[in-house]
């Protein structure tokens, strides 16, 4: 954990949280919202791929909030925040 | 029985059946994700899916029962913190040697695996071509959607990419060379044709009775080749259009093969409202319209790339078709008589037969 790192949640649903083991919440430390998802990654190898792409960019269609707010990859987090990773409403 | 792996926009359908009697819908999986292609590998009996969802990116996954539970296989990825993702699986081979396969997909990448589809690798010698020429993409993207083992030889393979022609290797994949004397990019200007690598190739196939032969259906033309695939040569007069995508070959008969010509090439639909398949027996001099028991008024089908496939050969060859209209069409024949294998399906992507 590096200085600027920060404890946060993850909280995933539905097929993400099936392949985190069935696990919904994740505790883990980073600076920014990428970060939070790689260690996530590396915790739970079965998401591999499943958020972020090879070029380690978020997924065009997944949506990220940090504590209700709607989120990007590179926004940076604090102590104790909230990040949900969910699919992006489709449809019309 | 045949057993048809029909990818769609809406999952995979599995039917069972014969050309002479109905088919039956005997399976389905993936509801509502686009599966690209599935393939039963004839020798492990292992079902494959191509599965691109449109959150969380291109997958392949195995089962032995299209309503058992399915396994992601590992490796279909590319390199990471490059500037690449892959985008799209569009076809799962089967390799010449116990548990080798291939995957080929967009952006112009080839995987392989060697423990029967658990586990798959990039070949790098390929992907190192495409990025250091970096190829050009096609009106699908830059998709790897042929490739063609050389029977009983695993070390020579052939591989076609739109719009980055036709590439052969004699190693195994270490080293890879171009393979398109002969084709015309009618697409490109004039004066860039003779020296352009952007060759637009929709289909190739080779033969199993006689492996120097394939046949390639182009953008814009069909070809065929009697060197292994380093020349070709236009065979597509008397077609009704030199644009399609999906061609396939009898296997016990090298100079019969099957095109379904579409109008080129913004229309992209069956020719007159009519589907027709044709076919050679001749190598391609001649070809003769097939469309004994298949739509003949209003019909404008289009039939992509992967969605035609063949089962057994000689006169009993049969032959399946889908299209984005949601039918399937069997023949028993040889192509000279056909029925409704299922409609109403979801946008078929892919058809394959075992």
């Amino acid at each position: 954990m590096t200085a600027d790192s920060h404890m946060a949640r993850i909280r995933l649903r539905g097929q993400l949280k099936k392949l985190a083991g069935d696990q919904a919440e994740h505790e883990l430390s980073g600076t920014t919202v990428a970060d939070l998802l790689c260690a996530l990654e590396q915790a739970q190898p079965g998401l591999a791929g499943w958020i972020l792409d090879e070029r380690r960019q978020v997924r065009r269609h997944i949506c990220l909030f940090v504590n209700g707010e709607q989120a990007r990859g590179d926004d940076a987090v604090a102590d104790g925040d909230c990040i949900e990773v969910l699919p992006a409403i489709s449809g019309g | 029985m045949t057993e048809l792996s029909v990818g769609t926009k809406k999952g995979l359908f599995v039917l069972e059946g014969a050309p002479s009697n109905d088919f039956r819908m005997s399976g389905r999986a993936f509801a509502g994700e686009p599966v690209e292609y599935a393939l039963r590998d004839p020798r492990s009996g292992r079902l494959f899916a191509a599965v691109t969802n449109a959150f969380y990116g291109p997958k392949i996954f195995f089962s032995d029962d299209p309503d058992g539970d399915w396994t992601q296989a590992h490796g279909i990825a590319l390199p990471e913190g490059g500037q690449h993702a892959l985008e799209r699986i569009w076809v799962i081979v089967a390799g010449e040697e116990n548990g080798l396969l291939y995957a080929g997909g967009d952006p112009g990448v080839l995987f392989m695996s060697r423990d029967g589809g658990e586990s798959w690798e990039l070949n790098e010698a390929l992907w190192r071509h495409r990025v250091e020429e970096d190829w050009q993409p096609g009106g699908g993207g830059l998709c790897l959607h042929s490739i063609v083992p050389w029977p009983g030889d695993p070390r020579r393979l052939t591989v076609a990419v739109s719009a980055a022609g036709v590439w052969h290797t004699d190693d195994g994949g270490e080293t890879w060379h171009r393979g398109n004397n002969g084709l015309v990019a009618g697409y490109m200007p004039e004066d860039a044709r003779a020296t352009t690598t952007q060759m637009c190739v929709h289909s190739v196939c080779r033969s199993q009775e006689r492996p120097e032969r394939l046949f390639m259906q182009f953008h814009g033309g069909v070809y065929r080749s009697d060197d292994g695939g380093k020349s070709w040569l236009d065979v597509g007069h008397g077609l009704p259009s030199d644009f399609g995508f999906p061609l396939a070959i009898d296997p016990g008969d090298a100079d019969s093969a099957y095109v379904i010509p579409l109008r080129a090439d913004t229309d992209r639909v069956t020719p007159e409202g009519r589907v027709r398949v044709y076919e050679t027996r001749d190598g391609g001099d001649r070809w003769t319209a097939r469309g004994d028991g298949l739509p003949q008024h209003d019909a404008y089908l289009t039939v992509l790339r992967q969605a035609l496939d063949t089962h057994g050969a000689g006169a009993e060859l049969e032959l399946y078709f889908g299209a984005t209209s949601g039918e399937v069409f069997a023949s028993g024949d040889a192509g000279a008589s056909w029925s409704t294998a299922a409609l109403r399906l979801p946008p078929v992507f892919s058809v394959t037969a075992a």
